[in-house]
């Protein structure tokens, strides 16, 4: 389903980009022109002899049209042309690149990966050393001791007489600081020693719950109502690669199994079944918080949604940095750097409590619709004394190719760096892509 | 100018130890140790100079340094700060707050004992 969405949608933008009329195009192609309506509104799937004509009608590369595991591919492949300070000649080409040598395409991309593990590894290494409060607070107990032990072995060595009280008080002193300084010293090589392991781990701990997710369509099935897992049961049937990560898991399970709890998966199912799409309707129905439905609607299976198109989940804390990024297709949140500030997410933290509703399309070549539901909600876990927790959560459901067109969707990006708005008034950092039409194939 | 000194520090044993070198070199010394009462400590005890520790619990050395060099009663007594860092940027803030000196930790006894007799000269 959503290859043949988007290549009908691909094929009649690049026709109308060149001022070609349907019928024309048809008619080169011998079909009918209601025939290739059909196919320009993603109604009728496409392949081989077909789309080969229109390819060669239209002067592309069939890759081109037909591409769609590649338009992932392509957008890492920007992502990698971005970390190039000035280079940008052939960056337009990615798309030609990814469709041409996919398998080369893949090392650049998982190359990238690696070398954005790694920067991220030794950023974190970095700050540790300089903000780091257990490794300064253990510096600071060694010099203490070491302090003390100098002066008071000072006093003792300096061959002045000193009272035998004195004497013996400076000779305790001195034994109790020098234990002091083994323990402060021994703390602090088996803590760098634990920091060693970190530098052999080549993913973050949110990298690698997300991987996990992933791996199982984002549905955790043990949890679900009817399979009756406990949360740790699940966690400790994988192997994670570190200790953070296994904790993150362990807390994202638990959260999933009071969610599933509050809200079966089969109760849900059957609302969707039923044509009840808005989660907000859902939500006052069942009397439930929207966060949550929004949650539960990302972890259903994906042939509860007419089309066949899972929706795709962003969650922010009140920093603005993602913890939770589940994609859909169409929408890869970033995973590393700072998402769009134009995302309804954002939106939602500006207004707490209340539910943002936004049609919104990606940048993009493939301008992929989406219909978001955002909102923010605030906790005081730590009481009403503690400091306020401010968590947002947007759901982007995908337009179907049927559905009207919104007339005042908003543009969004994924991250400035590969966004091609040129216009864009909340930009942050130059863009590499070419600006406007530039960026599609010639 | 009396030999009057007040040690504000939080380590039991370096305390010691400072108190016995000034002292036998014929300094009066009182100590206190807690950072949020120390600007009372300075009031009550009135010393001819202060040395003052960075790192003290509840109240930082540098919080205290500023509260006295903004009191006129204050601004001319000596302060002879200690720190476990040595950084420029700890040095550099010393000096800016108003520090006569400021000495790294671990410093030698004749060090510290030399220093203070020169402050207090001043």
């Amino acid at each position: 389903m959503p290859r043949r969405a988007l290549t009908g949608s691909r094929i009649r933008r690049l026709r109308t980009d060149r001022g070609l009329r349907q019928a024309a195009l048809a008619r080169a192609c011998g079909i009918s022109p209601s025939y290739l309506n059909l196919i320009e509104h993603n109604r009728r799937n496409i392949g081989g002899a077909l789309l080969n004509r229109i390819a060669a009608e239209l002067k592309v590369d069939p890759a081109t049209i037909s591409e769609g595991a590649e338009a992932a591919l392509t957008l890492a492949l920007e992502t990698a042309a971005s970390s190039v300070p000035g280079f940008d000649s052939d960056v337009e080409r990615s798309e030609e690149l990814a469709g041409r040598f996919p398998g080369w395409a893949r090392v650049i991309e998982q190359q990238q990966n690696r070398l954005l593990r790694l920067e991220t590894t030794v950023e974190t290494l970095n700050d540790r050393l300089t903000h780091d409060p257990y490794l300064s607070a253990s510096l600071h107990n060694v010099l203490s001791a070491v302090t003390a032990i100098r002066s008071t072995s000072g006093i003792l060595a300096s061959g002045e007489p000193i009272e035998p009280e004195w004497q013996a008080r400076f000779h305790r002193n001195l034994y109790e600081d020098s234990q002091r300084l083994a323990e402060a010293a021994e703390g602090l090589v088996s803590y760098l020693d634990a920091g060693a392991d970190v530098d052999q781990t080549h993913m973050l701990p949110q990298d690698e719950v997300e991987t996990w997710l992933a791996d199982m369509g984002w549905r955790i099935g043990g949890l679900e109502r009817d399979a009756a897992l406990s949360s740790e049961d699940v966690v400790s049937a994988v192997k994670f690669a570190t200790e953070p990560a296994q904790e993150l898991a362990l807390g994202y399970a638990e959260s999933y199994a009071r969610d599933a709890n509050a809200l079966p998966e089969a109760k849900l199912s059957a609302i969707l079944a039923s044509g009840g799409t808005d989660p907000r309707r859902i939500a006052s129905e069942l009397s439930l918080d929207l966060p949550l439905v929004l949650r539960r609607m990302a972890t259903l299976p994906v042939d509860c949604f007419v089309g066949g198109l899972s929706p795709g989940l962003v969650i922010c804390d009140g920093s603005g940095t993602l913890t939770f990024r589940k994609p859909v297709r169409g929408f890869e949140p970033p995973r590393y750097g700072a998402a769009c500030a134009l995302w309804p997410l954002f939106q939602a933290l500006r207004s707490p409590t209340t539910p943002i509703v936004e049609d919104v399309f990606l940048r993009g070549r493939d301008e992929s619709h989406f219909t978001a539901f955002a909102i923010s909600t605030t906790a005081y876990p730590g009481g009403y004394d503690g400091p306020p927790v401010v968590e947002a959560t947007m759901l982007l459901m995908p337009k179907l190719p049927g559905d009207a067109e919104a007339t005042r969707a908003r543009a969004i990006g994924s991250s400035c760096r590969i966004c091609s708005q040129g216009d864009c008034p909340a930009r942050r950092a130059p863009s590499i892509l070419g600006f406007s039409d530039e960026a599609l194939p010639a | 100018m009396g030999r009057h000194v007040l040690l504000i520090e939080d380590e039991p044993n370096i305390i010691e130890a400072i108190r016995f070198i000034l002292s036998r070199d014929g300094w009066r010394v009182d100590t206190h140790s807690d950072g949020s009462t120390a600007m009372e400590a300075i009031r009550a005890r009135s010393p001819d100079m202060i040395v003052l520790d960075v790192m003290l619990p509840n109240r930082s050395g540098y919080d205290i340094l500023n509260d006295l060099r903004s009191d006129p009663a204050y601004q001319d007594l000596p302060v002879l700060m200690l720190t476990a860092r040595g950084q420029k940027k700890d040095r550099e803030l010393a000096e800016k707050l108003g520090a006569s000196h400021f000495m790294t930790k671990p410093f030698s006894n004749l060090e510290v004992l030399k220093k203070v007799r020169e402050l207090v000269k001043q």
